[in-house]
């Protein structure tokens, strides 16, 4: 691809996120730099939210040098195995799709966070009842997409496997769990206090 | 909860009270949380939105929080409710205008504000009359380690809180304070201020938020990085300018009355004098004349007139406000007719006087 505003190669590919409008721009380095500092010295205007930066700007940032369109391209069909989000659609949206995107993306998210942030590490509270993180719970988000597929395949065996499965996942997170969850969870939801699973982490990836 | 009693009270950030409250307005803070089991709002289905939405209405439901917690069903409410919603700042405008499944959960003291399916799955708010972050600080940390017992948070140890947009990923807090700056506009420094605000990493907005206009001078200065520094850090980066900006805004002030008193005099007298006669008046109009009797009333330039009461007609005068006091439906023109017959009343009942001197 070639870059909009003269004949060199296209290595920057920027979306521009704009109160509700997407603008795309495919530039060489030179005119990507002078359209990334006109829009720093205009006070950072274009595509600005309360965050700051937009989310094209920076995945557009020189730490993605040297990644050519089709690298580009590749890694925009990237998409994670719960949410189905691809890396292409966050990158037009500047949202993404569930939790587990922050694993199956972090190589990617890594230089647009640090860029955002000026940091990659959280150094605030954690929550106490699960400081070691949550996301052994983000699979039951794939699992109730697969329970439709069953359900269309009128494998109904399976989606009462995954039902199941999806039930004791969010009772160990929600209800279960003993004294790591000191509150009752709503009544019917809250296995009884003999449950076996004492340790989150035990669970073993289907 | 009824909406309707919402119209006789005034809300927190409209008490005018608490430290530095001639300048600060209000001191908020905010922090974005999702539940680690459902995809982000944006990527749920109508059925997941549903889900999720009665997933943390019940749980929130038993949490203790302030004065009696009332859920709001955003999505059925009526539009001028919801933009009387905004007007208050208990939701923002992006929830109000959002479809599907959502709602919000309110205290009884409009301190606390849960948002359920805006950007994130809950936005908690809390909100202080003036100067007072730490207060409001304290208070949600409560809130949230209450439903933390009971909801499971998205977390990974590497990037804390996870959000849906990365801009809110770590501490998910964004920290930031209302304030009032009539002088500095008028001095035209304001432009100045805010660069320097940009170059420390804060941001600047109007009152209405993300993407509004600053109206009547009144700026919200909030922190634009969430991870990294830990939330006692984050408060502090904006804690730390607000005596900063308050300082030259009094100067400022002290500048008009002692070079340009005359002048000052003048316009904050002809400002009263039209909010007290206008028969038809715009919203924004209404804004920026009364940002000006507050300057006003402050400098001793205009006498009986309360600063709360100012406060209060800063938000009753607004769209929904009105119509929600009037009790019917009303497009612009009528509005802006109500609008300065409501001024011509409350001006008229309660006084007030430009004073022809001051010492």
């Amino acid at each position: 691809m070639k870059c909009q505003k003269c004949e060199k190669a296209a290595t920057f590919h920027i979306t521009e996120l704009e109160k509700g409008s997407v603008r795309e721009l495919h530039l060489c380095e030179d005119h990507a730099r002078a359209y990334l500092n006109q829009s720093e010295a205009a006070g950072g205007e274009p595509g600005e939210k309360e965050g700051g930066k937009s989310v094209g700007e920076i995945l557009s940032n020189p730490l993605g040098v040297g990644q050519t369109a089709d690298e580009l391209a590749l890694l925009d069909q990237k998409s994670c195995p719960h949410c189905e989000i691809t890396f292409f659609e966050f990158r037009n949206q500047g949202r993404l799709g569930c939790p587990h995107d922050y694993v199956c993306f972090e190589k990617e998210l890594e230089p647009l966070i640090a860029n955002i942030h000026g940091s990659t590490e959280h150094t605030g509270r954690r929550p106490s009842r699960s400081p070691e993180g949550t996301e052994w719970i983000t699979r039951v988000i794939g699992m109730r997409r697969e329970i439709k597929d069953a359900i269309s395949r009128e494998d109904y065996e399976r989606a009462k496997d995954l039902r199941d499965s999806i039930r004791e996942i969010e009772d160990r997170a929600i209800g279960g769990g003993g004294k790591r969850f000191g509150i009752d969870a709503a009544p019917g939801t809250v296995p009884s206090s003999s449950s076996p699973v004492s340790n989150t982490d035990d669970i073993s990836p289907t | 909860m009824e909406l309707d009693t919402l119209t006789q009270s005034i809300g927190e950030w409209l008490k005018g009270t608490g430290p530095e409250s001639d300048i600060v307005m209000s001191s908020r803070v905010r922090l974005a949380r999702n539940l680690a089991h459902y995809p982000f709002v944006s990527r749920a289905n109508e059925q997941e939105k549903t889900e999720i939405e009665k997933f943390l209405k019940d749980r929130i439901a038993t949490v203790p929080v302030g004065k009696s917690l009332e859920y709001i069903d955003v999505g059925h409410l009526e539009e001028v409710d919801r933009q009387f919603l905004v007007e208050r700042q208990l939701i923002s405008r992006e929830h109000a205008d959002a479809q599907g499944a959502r709602g919000v959960a309110i205290d009884g003291l409009e301190q606390v504000s849960l948002m359920v399916n805006e950007e994130d799955h809950l936005r908690i708010q809390c909100m202080h009359s003036g100067l007072d972050l730490k207060g409001a600080w304290e208070q949600i940390n409560t809130v949230d380690e209450q439903i933390e017992k009971v909801v499971p948070y998205a977390f990974h140890p590497r990037w804390g809180y996870l959000t849906a947009c990365p801009t809110n990923v770590g501490t998910g807090i964004r920290v930031s304070v209302m304030l009032h700056l009539p002088a500095l506009v008028m001095t035209r420094q304001i432009e100045k201020v805010f660069r320097s605000l940009h170059k420390i990493q804060l941001a600047v907005r109007g009152l209405y938020g993300e993407g509004s206009q600053a109206m009547g001078d009144f700026y919200q200065i909030s922190n634009q990085t969430t991870l990294g520094k830990n939330e006692e850090e984050l408060i502090e980066q904006v804690g730390d300018v607000v005596p900063v900006l308050i300082d030259y805004e009094r100067r400022a002030r002290e500048f008009l009355i002692r070079e340009s008193q005359q002048n000052v005099h003048d316009q904050v007298s002809r400002a009263f004098g039209i909010l007290r006669t206008a028969q038809t008046i715009s919203a924004e109009e209404t804004m920026q004349l009364l940002s000006r009797v507050r300057m006003g009333v402050l400098l001793g330039l205009i006498g009986d007139v309360k600063i709360s009461d100012i406060n209060v007609l800063l938000v009753r005068t607004q769209p929904a406000h009105l119509q929600k006091l009037r009790g019917e439906e009303l497009d612009t023109a009528d509005r802006n007719i109500e609008r300065a017959r409501y001024l011509r009343q409350h001006f008229e009942s309660s006084g007030g006087t430009t004073r022809s001197q001051i010492n």
